[in-house]
């Protein structure tokens, strides 16, 4: 876990990824982060008497008043910075060395190096971000593509915030309203009709159940859909993979599988990331080494959220084919879809498919050497893994565990609240149910979250950010 | 310049003299209260019971105790403030069931969690009882006086000086001066000054307290008028009748033995509403002469007619002052318009149409002081030894201050005593909401008790404050060893009997029929007499024919447990959830901040939390979060910082800011 240090001290970290590009960047947060600069720095004005938001060309030394490099320095004075202290970036030249160089000059002055996520931390102890929000930049950090992204920039835009505050808000008017009641029962005034409240909550359970369900679509979106290709030997799996990544060849990258025979392709089809392993053909075998590959196949099924078993549509099925789709049925889980694939039908008599696998749902055909069909697979492959994909990205989507069981929890009290209206409770038991809603809830935004929690959301950080 | 040295020199001298006076002296308490109203009874009985020399002082004897506002005791929420004060052995439900003339439990058709015991009240009993009371205790002596002095020995409080010239001594003082801070009496465009009908305002005391530093500010509340008995129409108005056995506010008392009489409703109508607002341009509330701001909860008539104009009547409920007087007390008509306004208006409600109106209604102002200045013992922070409780704090009701009273008194006496202070949590009492409340939220209007100011009603209830809290009192010595004998008993018996429901199985045959008979769904399966109870319409008496067992027979006729054994069942969901809210509320209340955090030195927090903080000194996170003012931001500013400052405190080797 990490360590909380002094928040007020100055900070610093290389704010770019390791490796070779056209500039790096150096983070400096802290009281003393412009003036300490004037030290290094030589250009045409002092930084310590610099304006906001400006840029200032010129050369960096060592403390030993070595020649470094010549750099860019930005300013941003507090509170328009994104730490809400004063923040200073030195863009310099690429590559880690020289950025490295610059960063050992800035610790050897009164600078520490910052821990991970403690520049978005101090953004948020300076509300500058809400707690959502924070985790949000972690999200962007880490978006692999174009819906994961999209997801992490609405939640950084305070899309989720405002819609938790909202149900919060909501929850909070039907309960003081029986609090009311309750205060004033000598009264005797009914404020709110029993049906219509049950009404009232059912609706925001609903809303809250429609949102938490996003939550495995929003894990596939965040991490990308793990999917199998298997299928007997010649089936033509490596020709559907180099097909399906030919399209896409400019944003394709090769990731070495753990295994000689298990490769994982990455593939983004309409900015869905799909993990794509090639598995060893399946058969029965008694071959020891073959066996080996086989079980790694297996486990590979196992964990993944679509399987295509992919099918020689000219092979007539035999007894081998029954036992292969039996076996696969039993490895698979109730989460995991299975979609059967008939290749080979530019010569195979497709119009007349084998009875068998029309009544099965998930069939497709294709032709890996025409590409008959392959646009059309691609397609039904992000309605097959995101069935909600159309509404997913118009509405809310979360992607974040802690949000999900919170949200759970106040769905669960929310029904809690209902039952109770609905056994004739009074106003001080229903009074119960909601208040803990409006907790849990509360607790999603940073209200009263306990601080093991903060802990950890800001762990999740990498250096620099 | 001279001069001031001059003065200062003087006063020098002065102190000394004083302290050599208080070395030697006589006249000297380990405890002094100042008012005779319902904290300050509590404040000197407690601190007496707990073996402090104890003084009372008091504008006029035969005024202790009295009920100045309406002739009552408890009523939601503040039911449940009497329970308990009894249960920590305070005196108000002893002083209440003696001297009730209506007893009736309030809400019975809500949750357990808001039933609340009421009692209406012979005045004059009333007062009488608690003066015999006091007088009659060990260790109070009481003085006719008022405070012109207090002696502060850098800042700690060492004594006071009575109008009369008197120096009396102290460690602690309790500070109970009610309404009478510059009391300031109005009907219509008239006013007098007066902390009440008919007495004296005290004076002074507010500039000394402000001269030592502390900020008070003007507060108003209401009275209606009081009416002839014999003037009323009794047959056109509803006669509201006693419970039949009512429960006694002390846990001392099994059950209420006095003569019972009924009370009266009526309604305000059209006119009446005309009437009244034709003197609105003559309110004192209207035209800006009350400067305090009153309670929201407790309106004037006419503050009811302004608001709600669309409601068409407003209850009026009548209520005689005691056995032997003709005096009605006008519940619902609380007023300070012009005196010939109210009784133009009393007279157009049905039953009162040749009503008699003995007094006018008024209102009356007076200052507090913003009970932010006080730690949770109600000391006051900048005072050591000198405790403020009720009206003075901003609250309205005899029972907030009898409750605030008692806390101070106790804390008094302990501070006497150097014992271990006497703090109450959220979790554990109304009492403990109520001090909470104070010493954190802006004052804006007079603090009143409600059920939903606490968040774990559903534990805190009137019917088992002896449960929560008899052991507190019987450790500060105010509950006897015998009162805990009879407590275990209680709660063995309770445990005994659940133990045996939980267990109990009992056969569709045997339970269908009483099913059946309370519109309940039946069952097909034997099932658990515990699981029969949970439902809505299932009470205990009506399964008491199938229990088996002597014991538990036994048990159940007595309603002293019978109650306790129901709602632990019937409610066992909720009740453990609730444990579950406290326990995650109490990892925020045991995250403490020291006691002399400095929350200026810490830059991230907003200006007004900042501000808040350093004035109110929160001891706990958990506190903090309630403080009016602090955003979620700070505390999780305040979290972070103080995780730190105990990593830095157990890595010593880290250099401090």
């Amino acid at each position: 876990m990490q360590t909380l240090r002094n928040y007020q001290d100055t900070i610093a970290a290389i704010a770019t990824p390791i490796g070779e590009g056209g500039i790096s960047v150096i983070r400096i947060c802290g009281n003393q982060s412009i003036s300490i600069l004037d030290s290094f720095f030589q250009g045409k004005k002092k930084i310590n008497t610099a304006k906001t938001h400006t840029l200032h060309y010129g050369k960096f030394y060592s403390d030993q008043n070595e020649f470094l490099d010549t750099v860019i320095i930005s300013i941003f004075r507090k509170p328009h910075s994104y730490t809400g202290n004063d923040v200073v970036e030195i863009s310099c030249h690429g590559g880690h060395y020289v950025a490295q160089k610059i960063l050992s000059a800035l610790l050897s002055k009164d600078i520490r190096m910052a821990d991970a996520g403690e520049f978005t931390l101090r953004a948020f102890i300076n509300n500058k971000l809400d707690l959502v929000q924070a985790e949000a930049v972690a999200d962007v950090i880490h978006a692999k593509n174009e819906s994961a992204y999209r997801s992490s920039i609405d939640q950084l835009n305070g899309k989720l915030s405002v819609f938790v505050n909202l149900i919060r808000q909501q929850i909070l008017e039907i309960c003081s309203i029986f609090e009311l009641q309750l205060d004033f029962s000598q009264e005797g005034i009914e404020l709110q009709n029993k049906n219509e409240s049950i009404e009232k909550i059912n609706r925001l359970v609903k809303t809250l159940e429609q949102v938490i369900a996003t939550f495995t679509s929003g894990k596939l979106i965040k991490e990308g859909i793990k999917v199998a290709i298997i299928g007997k030997p010649n089936a033509g799996k490596s020709s559907l993979l180099n097909i399906l990544l030919n399209e896409q060849r400019a944003i394709v990258s090769h990731i070495s599988g753990t295994t000689r025979d298990t490769i994982e392709e990455n593939l983004i089809i309409d900015g869905v990331l799909f993990r794509i392993t090639d598995t060893a053909g399946l058969r029965n075998t008694t071959n020891e080494i073959e066996q080996k590959g086989m079980e790694r196949a297996e486990s590979v099924i196992r964990s993944s959220d679509i399987v295509i078993l992919l099918i020689d549509a000219t092979h007539k099925q035999d007894q081998s084919d029954f036992e292969l789709n039996l076996r696969i049925n039993n490895l698979i889980s109730n989460q995991t879809r299975l979609i059967y694939l008939f290749n080979k039908c530019d010569i195979a008599n497709v119009r007349n498919p084998n009875t068998e696998a029309d009544s099965l749902k998930n069939v497709f055909f294709i032709s890996c050497k025409t590409k008959e069909g392959i646009e059309e697979f691609k397609k039904q492959l992000i309605q097959v893994a995101l069935p909600n994909y159309d509404s997913l990205s118009s509405g809310m989507i979360i992607t974040n565990l802690r949000h999900k069981n919170l949200l759970e929890k106040a769905c669960i009290s929310l029904k809690n609240a209902i039952i109770s209206l609905q056994n004739n409770m009074s106003e001080d038991f229903i009074s119960c149910d909601l208040r803990e809603t409006i907790d849990y809830l509360g607790e999603i935004i940073g209200i009263l979250t306990p601080e093991d929690i903060l802990n950890n959301i800001f762990s999740n950080f990498c250096i620099g950010k | 310049m001279k001069h001031y040295i001059k003065l200062k020199l003087l006063h020098v001298k002065l102190e000394f003299a004083l302290y050599m006076l208080k070395k030697t002296a006589e006249n000297k308490y380990d405890v002094i209260v100042v008012g005779g109203g319902h904290a300050g009874i509590e404040a000197s009985l407690a601190s007496a019971r707990m073996q402090c020399a104890t003084l009372l002082v008091t504008l006029k004897a035969n005024a202790i105790g009295r009920m100045s506002c309406n002739p009552a005791i408890g009523g939601t929420a503040k039911g449940h403030l009497v329970r308990e004060i009894d249960a920590i052995g305070g005196e108000m439900g002893k002083i209440a069931d003696a001297t009730g003339i209506q007893f009736k439990m309030l809400n019975k058709s809500k949750g357990p969690a808001v039933w609340s015991p009421r009692s209406q009240n012979d005045r004059e009993l009333y007062s009488a009882e608690a003066q015999n009371r006091i007088l009659s205790q060990k260790n109070i002596d009481v003085i006719e006086g008022s405070v012109s002095k207090l002696f502060v020995d850098g800042n700690k409080l060492i004594g006071i000086k009575t109008l009369l010239g008197e120096e009396i001594f102290c460690e602690s003082l309790v500070l109970c001066a009610g309404t009478f801070l510059n009391g300031l009496m109005h009907t219509g465009e008239k006013n007098r000054v007066g902390g009440r009908f008919g007495e004296a305002p005290s004076s002074g005391i507010t500039e000394i307290l402000n001269k030592i530093g502390f900020v008070s500010g003007r507060l108003k509340t209401g009275t209606p008028p009081r009416v002839d008995l014999n003037s009323i129409d009794l047959s056109k108005v509803e006669r509201q009748e006693s419970d039949e056995f009512p429960t006694p506010f002390s846990f001392h008392n099994t059950e209420i033995k006095n003569r019972l009489i009924p009370m009266y409703l009526t309604y305000t109508n059209q006119r009446t509403h005309k009437i009244l607002e034709k003197g609105f341009d003559r309110s004192p509330m209207f035209t800006g002469r009350i400067k305090g701001i009153g309670p929201r909860y407790c309106p004037s008539v006419e503050d009811k007619v302004f608001r709600f104009a669309e409601r068409e009547r407003h209850q009026i409920f009548l209520e005689p002052e005691g056995y032997n007087t003709n005096v009605v007390y006008v519940n619902g008509f609380s007023t300070s318009l012009p005196e010939e306004i109210q009784y133009e208006g009393l007279r157009s409600i049905t039953g009162l149409e040749n009503v008699k109106m003995l007094r006018a209604g008024y209102a009356v102002e007076y200052d507090f002081f913003s009970p932010n200045q006080l730690k949770h013992t109600l000391e006051t922070k900048l005072i050591s030894g000198l405790f403020f409780a009720g009206q003075i704090c901003g609250t309205s009701g005899y029972e907030e201050a009898a409750g605030q009273g008692l806390i101070a008194g106790i804390n008094a006496a302990l501070k006497v005593q150097k014992r271990k202070p006497f703090v109450i949590k959220r979790s554990e009492a109304y009492i403990g909401v109520m001090i909470d409340d104070l010493i954190n939220k802006s004052t804006e209007e007079p603090y009143r008790m409600f059920t939903s100011r606490a968040e774990y009603r559903l534990l805190l209830r009137q019917d088992n404050a002896d449960r929560r809290l008899m052991r507190f009192g019987n450790e500060l010595g105010l509950i006897s060893d015998d009162l805990i004998n009879q407590l275990n008993d209680k709660e063995n018996k309770v445990r005994v009997a659940i133990n045996y429901f939980e267990k109990k199985f009992v056969s569709p045959t045997e339970i269908n029929p009483i099913l059946i008979q309370h519109q309940e769904n039946t069952i097909s399966e034997n099932e658990k007499l515990s699981q029969i109870l949970k439902r809505s319409n299932i009470t205990l008496a009506d399964v008491k024919n199938l229990v088996d067992d002597n014991l538990i027979r036994e048990f159940i006729e007595h309603k002293n447990f019978s109650e306790q054994i129901e709602i632990d069942l019937k409610y066992e969901g909720y009740i453990k959830r609730q444990n579950e809210q406290i326990a995650r509320f109490d990892k925020f209340e045991e995250f403490t901040i020291p006691e002399n955090f400095d929350f200026k030195k810490i830059k991230s927090l907003s200006t007004e939390g900042r501000e808040r903080l350093q004035k109110i000194k929160p001891r706990s996170i958990g506190q903090a979060s309630r403080i009016s003012g602090v955003t979620n931001a700070d505390i999780s500013v305040m979290s972070i910082h103080l995780r730190k400052e105990s990593i830095r405190s157990s890595d010593k080797g880290e250099a401090i800011e």
